[in-house]
């Protein structure tokens, strides 16, 4: 029997009694509706949930120098000054995994305005990426410092809440001077709350400026106070250093102690404190990381064996409940709808049975006309499945309207999914082809004769 | 040419530990174009014999040659394609399909076919049995907006759709007044002259009986009498 027949003859039997197919369909339309309206809701839910838990810098990775060295003594991390904004630049360049760079130097020092003054947690000198980065991009008011500001130096400061609490006791600070160490900054930008970290530390204590004017003009760091470790070996000749020569490269060509009268050079040699970097998802950090290994070490020159002179971390725990919590969100989804499909399915079993035992003598009429057992359990099975899909249809139409419903009147974050739509059409024909294929087989294994004589 | 051969069939059910001879040795051949009356008191085996016949059950014990083929050892699928094909029914009850049109009923068996008509072959066949039977106005009304006489001739041209060579009916005439039960015999004589269908008819009403040129009495799982009815001819 074809299929186009059988398909045909299921429709006719349910078109006999619609009031019936409707009402048994309802299960079904009720279940893939429910499933629908849930994973649309749940996957709003969801992806609002991973944006919260990523802005909390679950994709970001932070790369330091390593540990230098003198002698057998280890300056702790931190310490060797190979890290370079270039670095950087490369691992934005050359890393596909990687979203957005941001290089940042620090300081900690008191800031002034007026006749108030005040120590922050922290002074970043970084470029308009670390915003990116960690995700800030919005302001509360003004804008940000541009590339141009950190090419020139500028002296300009976007200020964190508690700053313009601390000096400014809540009047607007865009536009206004502040003194860094002596040196006057323009504010033109102020950072949205963040609060406190998962460490308790107070992310809107912070002044973010240009990496460039932080380094030259506030701390002002040049290589003899940042790599206390060469200059002091260097400059003592009673130590054993010249017998264990530090394995520091010289990263400028030796310059004779004529030279370097003639010339006393500052020098300007730009190490950064650490490089602040976002992968493109959390997913994918594992191959961020991998990535930026590579190039690191390219750029450091270091051979195969030795060791890395940087090191690079992730929000390992921020990663854990992100990707616990997705889990979560999935399997809760699942098993709701799990069970109101089972429910739309015994419903379905149930009316079938029903309709087999109603309509014995039509199976005996059709077997004695030649259907044969096969011919009979594919119509009742093709009707089963024709009553679930056509309540998966439905369902499918309901959800997504209640689901759309919800998005407009309580402004839930709703995300269309074609998976769920594409899983509740495959589920309701698969409960039609389980539910319904019991009172099937049942039907197929009638005896003819007794069927031709049920009253 | 012979139709229709059983030897010694024999039909025992088991009615849990007691067994119980429905059919006794039936030995008997029908031609092909013969109208055959099977009678016989309720409990006399007729039904039996006919559900043999049709087959929809299978002997116990015996040969049953349907036009040259033995039965009584087939599968059921096989013996469903063999109803399809080669055999029609006609049941007391009509047995149509409700809320169906009469075309979709008489195309039924259709689509159990194994050779593959279209929609539209299937329908235009259908049509073209209804005109048969008179119903050609008929054919997009439900069974319950015909009367008796109409649903049974439905069910006659469902049964001849395959152009089956032999036609069985259960008391065609059971459910129906003297009047319509006369025009289905007449129909039957007609495609049984015209046609050279093969009819088996099961009655206990002797009326309906002398419409055949055959009758065979059954009595206690045994044949009786065969004979042409006594009172051939009267009604007509």
């Amino acid at each position: 029997m074809k299929v186009y027949t059988t398909a045909r003859t299921a429709f006719r039997a349910l078109r006999r009694n619609p009031m019936r197919a409707m009402l048994t369909t309802l299960g079904i339309v009720i279940g893939v509706a429910a499933v629908i309206a849930m994973m649309e809701i749940g996957a709003g839910a969801s992806a609002a949930l991973k944006k919260t838990i990523a802005s909390m810098g679950a994709n970001v990775l932070v790369v330091r120098p390593g540990t230098a060295s003198s002698g057998g003594v280890s300056f702790g991390s931190g310490t060797t000054t190979t890290l370079t904004p270039e670095d950087s630049q490369a691992i934005l360049r050359e890393c596909p995994a990687v979203r957005n760079a941001a290089p940042m130097v620090r300081a900690r020092t008191q800031v002034v305005y007026g006749n108030r003054n005040w120590v922050p947690n922290a002074i970043y000198g970084t470029t308009p990426a670390y915003l990116d980065v960690q995700d800030w991009s919005i302001l509360a008011e003004g804008e940000p410092f541009s590339d141009r500001d950190v090419l020139n130096g500028n002296r300009v400061c976007i200020l964190g809440q508690s700053l313009v609490r601390e000096l400014f006791e809540g009047e607007s600070p865009v536009g206004k001077e502040i003194r860094i160490k002596n040196i006057a900054f323009k504010v033109i930008g102020v950072l949205t709350p963040k609060g406190a970290n998962m460490m308790g530390f107070d992310q809107d204590d912070v002044i973010l400026a240009p990496w460039t004017t932080i380094k030259y003009r506030v701390t002002g760091a040049s290589l003899a106070n940042t790599n206390q470790s060469t200059v002091a070996s260097s400059d003592t000749v009673n130590t054993l250093s010249n017998l264990y020569p530090t394995t520091q490269r010289s990263l400028y060509p030796e310059r004779s102690k004529i030279q370097e009268a003639n010339n006393p050079m500052p020098v300007r040699f730009a190490n950064i404190d650490q490089i602040m970097i976002a992968a493109t998802s959390s997913a994918e950090i594992p191959m961020a990381i991998e990535q930026i290994n590579g190039v690191l070490r390219e750029r450091h020159r270091i051979r195969a064996g030795e060791p890395d002179d940087f090191n690079i971390r992730d929000m390992a725990e921020l990663t854990k409940t992100l990707s616990t919590t997705t889990m979560l969100m999935t399997n809760l989804l699942l098993a709701v709808a799990m069970i109101s499909l089972v429910v739309g399915g015994v419903g379905i079993m149930n009316i079938m049975l029903v309709s087999v035992t109603e309509r014995t003598r039509e199976i005996g009429l059709r077997m004695a006309v030649g259907a044969r057992g096969r011919d009979i359990l594919h119509q009742f099975l093709v009707e089963a499945v024709v009553l679930c899909l056509t309540g998966g249809a439905m369902g499918i139409v309901l959800g997504h309207g209640g689901s759309l419903l919800v998005k407009f009147l309580f402004k839930w974050p709703v995300e269309t999914s074609p998976a769920a739509i594409a899983t509740a059409v495959l589920v309701s024909a698969g409960v039609g082809i389980i539910f319904g294929f019991y009172p099937a087989w049942k039907a197929s294994r009638l005896d003819p004769i007794e069927a031709l004589r049920y009253e | 040419m012979e139709l229709i051969t059983l030897r010694a069939i024999e039909k025992t059910y088991q009615m849990g530990d007691i067994s119980v001879p429905v059919l006794r040795g039936i030995s008997l051949s029908i031609r092909q174009g013969e109208l055959v009356a099977l009678t016989g008191s309720s409990g006399s085996g007729k039904s039996t014999l006919m559900n043999i016949l049709g087959c929809l059950d299978r002997p116990s014990a015996g040969e049953y040659w349907l036009d040259g083929q033995e039965t009584s050892t087939l599968s059921g699928d096989e013996r469903a394609l063999l109803r399809n094909s080669k055999l029609g029914f006609v049941f007391q009850s009509f047995n149509l399909l409700a809320r169906t049109s009469a075309i979709d009923n008489v195309a039924m068996p259709l689509s159990y076919a194994a050779d593959n008509l279209s929609e539209r072959e299937a329908r235009d066949r259908a049509a073209e049995m209804l005109v048969r039977v008179g119903l050609g106005d008929r054919m997009d009304h439900h069974p319950s907006q015909l009367s008796g006489g109409q649903q049974q001739r439905v069910a006659i041209a469902r049964a001849l759709i395959n152009r089956p060579p032999v036609l069985f009916a259960d008391e065609p005439t059971g459910n129906l007044d003297s009047k319509t039960s006369e025009e289905v015999l007449q129909m039957f004589e007609r495609l049984n002259a015209e046609d050279k269908i093969t009819i088996i008819m099961v009655t206990h009403d002797p009326k309906v009986a002398g419409h055949a040129n055959r009758m065979i009495r059954m009595e206690d799982g045994i044949i009786q009498g065969d004979a042409p009815p006594a009172n051939q001819g009267v009604g007509t």
